[in-house]
């Protein structure tokens, strides 16, 4: 279980991303934070991957504290992040340097064929479209089969058609060893599709807002009644969460001396 | 033939001509560039053939040519050539190494970098030439001071591009190497060497070709042997076609060892996302 214990975030610079966020997750389950730009979302992931930790509460997994990169958990960043120097199968492999060879290759040639670019497995990221590349490190994050797996927007630079069918293919791939899923998004559907739960995010300093759950069965039609309705939910939390009324004299003035920064 | 489809076959062919070149046109391309100094030359000859000008001061080709042939059939160029040439590989070796180390140290650490290099930038705003009589006081008139000048020569691209270089790293990429829990060690084999190495390339190139100018300059100064020695000796014996005859021997020895470099990193840069031009 991934546990968050009242996360804060404060930059050197003074600004305040991050404001106590606590959070339980099961193993297997798949989670979206989202949230208007700026709300912190990002910096909570990056939190939790240990590649940015927390100034304030702590993160646990499986009741060990996470304070830096851990084997268990596996991170897909926006852009895919390839080592250009490395062909496509090397780069899947990155995170076995540790393990013999052969079963290094078993495992990479397992992974390329899953994300279906097994005749990939020769070419330079640079021979590769967006989506694939993508789906590349998605193969990467995966082959060291990961409790967590935590997404920063990872389909958001890509075109729409690219984004639902690597949506659907994320979920194919969930399904194999089910590990946790945390994902940030900006993206309303995406959100919906994907997760369990969708944790809305209020900006400066992030806090969760409003939490709802996704009782659809999977896979998910975006074009339902259902659906719809789940997404008019979360619009409206995020409308709510954006309202600038809501949010205490003090913040605006962080908010203000941060901006720069921020935005 | 529909109007549509001989738009489209008028709309294309020119940009399949671009996309793939004749063989005529991949052949004659590279000889363009040959027409001026062919030209030049062979009008060259056929003055001084007519007698027009003596050619005393500027042979014509031919007199370079049998000049180049005697030098070569006494053994002469070979052995000023391999001098010339090992006091460069000394010096770019020397220059190199210390370059790549120091350049390495200051990229990587922020305290070294403010340590040493404002000394280091300073040092390189004197024209390296300004060393020599330091040079020859210090160390002699031999090789010492030759092969120090060259090293110098060779320092300074070398260790100005490595330090930009690692200093540029995307930062992307070196958080890549933490999220897959690096150690140092590894983080410097598996991302950061393998980043810098087509810049790194590039500064131990120019570093080379200064070297070969740097050569030139300590033989101009006093040298018993080497190519610069040829200069010297065909400017106070009136031999221009010696002169000559040693700028093509310098032409071809650093084109070729440039060439080296370039085809020794080849296999490691394939990656590269570059423009090619054809």
């Amino acid at each position: 279980m991934l546990v968050l214990d009242r996360i804060g975030k404060t930059y050197p610079n003074g600004v305040h991303a991050l404001g106590g966020v606590s959070l339980e997750v099961e193993l297997g389950e798949i989670v979206a934070v989202i949230g208007g730009s700026g709300c912190g979302k990002s910096t909570l992931l990056r939190a939790i991957a240990g590649l940015d930790p927390a100034s304030e509460g702590a993160v646990f997994l499986d009741g060990e504290r996470i304070g830096a990169p851990h084997e268990k958990i596996g991170v897909i960043f926006q852009e895919p992040r390839l080592l250009p120097w490395l062909k496509v199968a090397d780069n899947v492999g990155f995170g076995l340097g540790d393990r013999p060879k052969p079963e290094r290759a078993e495992r990479v040639a397992a992974a390329l064929k899953r994300v279906g670019l097994a005749d990939k497995a020769g070419m330079w990221p640079r021979e590769l479209s967006g989506g694939q590349a993508q789906r590349v490190a998605i193969a990467r994050a995966l082959v060291p089969r990961p409790e967590v797996l935590l997404l920063d927007e990872p389909f958001s630079a890509l075109d729409a058609f690219t984004r639902t069918d690597l949506q659907d293919h994320l979920l194919d791939l969930w399904a194999d060893a089910k590990p946790t899923l945390m994902l940030v998004t900006h993206d309303v559907d995406e959100a919906i599709v994907l997760a369990d739960r969708i944790m809305v995010m209020r900006l400066r300093p992030g806090r969760i807002f409003d939490e709802i759950a996704v009782d659809l069965p999977r896979p998910r039609d975006r074009q339902s009644a259902a659906f719809d309705f789940v997404k008019r939910r979360v619009l409206a939390a995020l409308d709510r969460s954006l309202d600038r009324a809501a949010i205490g004299a003090e913040d605006e003035q962080k908010a203000e001396a941060g901006a720069a920064m921020w935005w | 033939m529909s109007v549509v489809a001989m738009t489209i076959a008028a709309q294309r062919s020119p940009a399949q001509e671009r996309s793939a070149p004749s063989r005529r046109t991949r052949l004659i391309r590279p000889a363009l560039g040959l027409i001026v100094p062919v030209t030049l030359a062979l009008a060259w000859e056929i003055i001084v053939r007519l007698g027009w000008t003596s050619g005393r001061l500027a042979p014509p080709p031919s007199v370079i040519f049998w000049t180049f042939v005697d030098l070569a059939r006494t053994g002469e160029l070979q052995r000023d050539t391999l001098v010339t040439l090992s006091r460069v590989a000394a010096g770019f070796a020397i220059g190199a190494v210390v370059a790549t180390i120091v350049g390495a140290v200051t990229g990587y650490s922020t305290t070294l970098r403010r340590l040493l290099d404002p000394s280091l930038q300073a040092l390189r705003a004197v024209p390296s030439i300004a060393w020599v009589p330091l040079f020859i006081l210090w160390l002699g008139i031999f090789e010492a001071s030759k092969v120090t000048l060259i090293a110098v020569g060779v320092f300074f691209p070398v260790y100005l591009g490595l330090m930009g270089a690692i200093q540029s790293v995307d930062r992307k990429l070196v958080e890549v190497g933490r999220a897959f829990r690096l150690s140092d060690f590894a983080m410097v084999r598996r991302i950061l060497l393998p980043a810098v190495l087509p810049a790194y390339v590039i500064s131990l190139r120019s570093g080379l070709g200064l070297g070969w100018m740097f050569v030139v300059a300590a033989e101009l100064m006093g040298a018993s042997e080497g190519l610069g020695y040829l200069l010297i000796d065909g400017q106070q014996l009136g031999k221009p076609a010696e002169i000559v005859a040693a700028i093509v021997a310098f032409a071809i020895v650093g084109k070729a060892t440039d060439w080296l470099i370039a085809l020794a990193a080849a296999p490691f840069l394939r990656w590269e996302d570059v423009v090619r031009h054809d």
